[in-house]
């Protein structure tokens, strides 16, 4: 993106002469997400957006229970140490951050008075500090007051190892102080870019000093309030059941007007998503489902009862195949994909281009994801109407075997091609999950077609996707030539997203595999536009940065995506739930309500 | 007859022992680990991780874990969920009372279809009534419990809309509502599990009957001119009831562990759930707790079933 350009565009926005939408969906033309167009909006001087609340309920409570349906229950409810969405959607109920995510990428203030920004004086102009004032007049759940200590505590509480907090890397690189009751200060150790990561979203939630005060570090375990929570959030705590239910009931004295419309909230776990939707959709039984990871078919089908539907928030969570650069049929020194070795057929880049040709997103959308995917030549992906415009995917058997045939890869008698007597075999692993054997037979009737022999192999995901060192089929050892899964973006800023794969981060036999560069991609403009990006404190050379990076992975086929995937989740008719694909399910709870 | 009971207890500390040596290897040395989820997880470094394994005890040699387990389960310390951060004996506790009330109600109402039908289609051989039974008894038993589950909910929740399908451990009734609310919600689980278990218990009774009431000692009493009832009750089903209680007490455990398909389908938070999500989340010490609970009571039911024997028939408890 042209610096200067950008430049006057947001001196447009800043002077009126553009509005907002136009600004984010020129933006949109070169690949950077509306999260990142606003935090750019926001570092040029232009306040964030304050979506117009939706929210119609004139006064607190009288809308009866909320029955939500988790196919995986809460397993604890304590955000800072969530394994995974189900326990960060749980302690939500009951914990708050200074801010969330809204449905377009904008920052909503939950606990917080305003947005920072440079015109209110809370972003620094180095990049360094924030300053968070906080909303007055909150108070805990057990009527004491929240204070700038308590935000203070959560920082040191989440980034004490001992503590072995999963919010730590968000705490890791900064401090927190206080500059009075209402009022905190960040200050990071380099320059910050993306300022709205520690108290936002739901590493963001903040916890009682007076009650966690003493369970620091190694004691942190023991700490009753584990167990059962005392927030500032619109529910109070009633009751917890590990995996099967989680209860709570109206907080008379949220600080925030009309709000929750609910009398209580039930949260229950445990089942398959099947039989999730069909409680919600089919039956009524539920008023809100999570996460229906079911065909599209399925869903369609339940919906045709009536009592419910599916509803959709579009993040950027992303499906792919990664494609090996080493040998995992080699092995040196007793490692396999060893980065001594160079993959013997994927070295040719045009071989890679050619296997991405052979993937046939529009029919996996078809077959499998439906309303549930969206097709992309990005492994960076925003909101539909925010997808780059560099890249393009085709679908082309005849454009592949061209290809291969001018690499020297020739159709040998049995059909399969070879070269130097070396026959073009792949091994295919994913983890174990319908949709993600269809799409393999999918891919591997198109490379047939193409005269590739695929094998395909499936690991069951608790194998797959953990960190076990002796067990060879975890994606991170990668022995095989491609492997297929998604990796969820977790905030919508792509730094985190995108730092795995520099060449520093090569899982191997040294680091346990604990690089979680797993296609052992090395490519020095990477590694340099990403080490560009993280001390750029001018948002927008930032943002080019990461879109050179994106276009870096597409032109070097290192991955092929697959799908955009959304998140997809059952609702009754009746409910009006705020979902933002940026955000976890239950982030915005409080403008839930019921239309009568 | 004490000095019977004591030798079978002796045994069974040895027994236990072994299974729960065996148990904690096999989980120890089975793939995946209990922090899988964290390692997808951008935001949560190598460090973290490693610092949850060292904490835990993750890192230290198979046999010092297990003699670790071995002391504090001796001293009544279970251990607690990796998952849940929570005790593993509370995480049990909670779970049990869902278990027992439907696998517990499916046991009696499978024994009071079983007993019955199984005892009367003995009297008749090859009648018309021991034909229908024999056959729907068959048909019970090659249905599986995931089929007919998903089928009453087909029927009765989503075409009839009479009951519900998921299970709700509270309530927000109180007094009678409470009560008829709880029955409802168990109606399904229940039939699903009783009927199940009674089309296998049904051939097994009348089988055991069969077996007695061909006996000299049977027409003797016949002979004696003893009503058919008297015959029955007081000479055939008391010997025909040993193998039946055998039967009976080997189901027990099962009735503490719970059905963990039956739970799966209705959402039950029972003990198989549990097992079942631990399993699958590699929460050892939850699958550790709940196997060895399990293995404790297959050994306890086998105990009290001879115990039983020798009080129904005496000669067992003399050798």
């Amino acid at each position: 993106m042209l610096d200067k350009e950008l430049r006057s565009m947001i001196g447009d926005v800043k002077d009126g002469r553009m509005d907002r939408r136009a600004f984010i969906q020129r933006l949109a033309a070169v690949g950077l997400t509306a999260p990142m167009a606003n935090q750019i909006l926001a570092i040029g001087g232009v306040a964030m957006a304050q979506s117009p609340s939706p929210y119609p309920p004139t006064k607190r409570g009288g809308g009866g229970p909320l029955k939500l349906l988790w196919w995986q229950g809460p397993t604890l409810l304590n955000p800072h140490f969530a394994t995974g969405t189900k326990d960060q959607d749980g302690s939500r109920v009951f914990y708050e951050p200074l801010a969330s995510w809204d449905v377009d990428g904008n920052l909503n203030p939950i606990l917080a008075a305003e947005i920072p920004s440079t015109a209110n004086g809370g972003l620094a102009a180095d990049g360094k500090s924030v300053i968070w004032k906080i909303k007055p007049g909150v108070k805990w759940h057990d009527g004491k007051p929240l204070t700038a200590d308590d935000f203070v505590f959560t920082f040191t509480y989440a980034s004490d190892p001992a503590t072995a907090a999963v919010s730590i890397s968000t705490y890791a690189d900064m401090t927190v102080e206080k500059v009075d009751d209402l009022t905190i200060r960040i200050l990071f150790k380099n320059p910050t870019p993306f300022w709205a990561n520690a108290f936002v979203g739901a590493y963001g939630c903040v916890i009682p000093k007076h009650l966690f005060g003493d369970y620091i570090g190694s004691k942190s375990r023991e700490a009753p309030t584990n167990l059962a929570p005392v927030g500032t959030g619109p529910y109070k705590f009633v009751e917890f059941k590990p995996g099967d239910l989680v209860r709570g009931a109206l907080n008379p004295d949220y600080h925030m007007p009309n709000r929750p419309y609910f009398d209580t909230i039930d949260m229950k776990g445990g089942g398959d998503a099947v039989s999730a939707a069909r409680a919600v959709i089919q039956t009524g039984e539920f008023d809100f489902a999570w996460n229906m990871q079911v065909e599209d078919d399925v869903l369609l089908r339940l919906e045709k009862g009536g009592k419910g539907k599916t509803v959709y928030a579009v993040g950027g969570d992303i499906e792919f195949i990664a494609i090996n650069f080493t040998d995992p049929n080699t092995e040196v020194d007793g490692e396999r994909s060893s980065m001594k070795t160079k993959h013997p057929i994927f070295s040719d880049p045009n071989v890679r281009k050619a296997l991405a040709l052979l993937v046939d997103r529009e029919s996996v959308k078809k077959a499998i994801y439906g309303r549930a995917g969206r097709t992309t030549a990005n492994y960076l992906n925003g909101p539909e109407k925010f997808v780059s415009k560099n890249t393009s995917w085709e679908f082309n058997i005849e454009k592949a075997s061209k290809m291969l045939d001018d690499a020297g890869w020739k159709v040998g008698a049995d059909g399969i091609r070879e070269k130097d007597g070396k026959k073009f075999k792949l091994l295919y692993q994913t983890s174990t999950n319908g949709p993600r054997q269809k799409t393999q037979a999918i891919v591997k009737q198109a490379c047939q077609k193409a005269g590739i022999d695929v094998e395909l192999k499936s690991v069951v995901a608790s194998v797959f996707f953990s960190s076990d060192v002796a067990n060879n089929d975890t994606y991170p050892k990668f022995y095989a030539d491609i492997e297929m899964f998604q990796i969820p973006m977790t905030q919508p800023d792509p730094a985190l997203h995108m730092r795995r794969y520099i060449s520093a981060n090569v899982a191997t036999k040294e680091n346990k595999w604990q690089g979680p560069n797993y296609p052992r991609y090395v490519n020095k403009d990477y590694d340099a536009a990403i080490a560009a990006a993280e001390t750029e404190i001018d948002l927008v050379k930032r943002a080019a940065l990461y879109i050179k990076c994106n276009d870096l992975l597409w032109q070097d086929t290192v991955f092929i995506p697959v799908m955009h995937r959304l998140t997809v989740d059952a609702c009754a008719n009746t409910l009006k739930p705020v979902i933002s694909g940026w955000a976890n399910r239950t982030d915005n709870i409080q403008d839930w309500y019921r239309e009568a | 007859m004490s000095q019977y009971v004591l030798r079978r207890l002796l045994i069974a500390i040895p027994s236990l022992l072994g299974i729960s040596a065996v148990l904690f290897f096999v989980l120890a040395l089975a793939p995946g680990d209990p922090f899988s989820e964290l390692a997808t997880n951008p935001n949560v470094p190598p460090e973290v991780q490693a610092a949850l394994r060292a904490r835990f005890g993750l890192d230290d040699p198979i046999y010092l874990r297990y003699l670790h387990w071995l002391s504090a389960m001796v001293h009544g310390d279970w251990g607690f969920s990796f998952v849940s951060r929570m005790n593993v004996d509370t995480l049990i506790l909670q779970r049990l009372p869902a278990t027992l009330y439907v696998i517990g109600s499916a046991q009696i109402l499978a024994l009071l279809i079983a007993i019955p039908v199984g005892v009367y289609a003995a009297t008749k051989p090859y009648s018309l009534f021991d034909q229908v039974a024999n056959t729907l008894a068959f048909v019970g038993f090659s249905l599986p419990t995931f089929f007919t589950g998903i089928l009453f909910i087909l029927i009765f929740s989503v075409t009839l809309d009479w009951l519900p399908f998921v299970y709700t451990t509270d309530i927000k009734a109180t007094g009678i509502h409470y009560v008829l609310e709880m029955i409802r919600q168990a109606i399904m689980p229940v039939a699903v599990l009783g009927l199940f278990q009674a089309a296998s218990m049904t051939r097994f009774v009348r089988s055991a009957m069969l077996d007695v009431i061909r006996l000299d000692y049977v027409t003797t009493a016949r002979a004696k001119g003893l009503g058919q009832a008297k015959v029955i009750v007081k000479h055939v089903m008391r010997n025909a009831m040993i193998p039946v209680v055998t039967l009976i007490a080997l189901q027990m455990p099962a009735v503490f562990g719970g059905a963990i398909v039956t739970e799966q389908i209705f959402r039950i938070p029972g003990i198989g759930s549990l097992l079942i999500s631990s399993i699958l989340s590699n929460d050892t010490p939850v699958v550790m707790a709940v196997t060895f609970v399990f293995a404790c009571l297959v050994v306890l039911f086998n105990l009290i079933a001879d115990v039983l024997y020798g009080w129904l028939d005496p000669r067992i408890s003399l050798r």
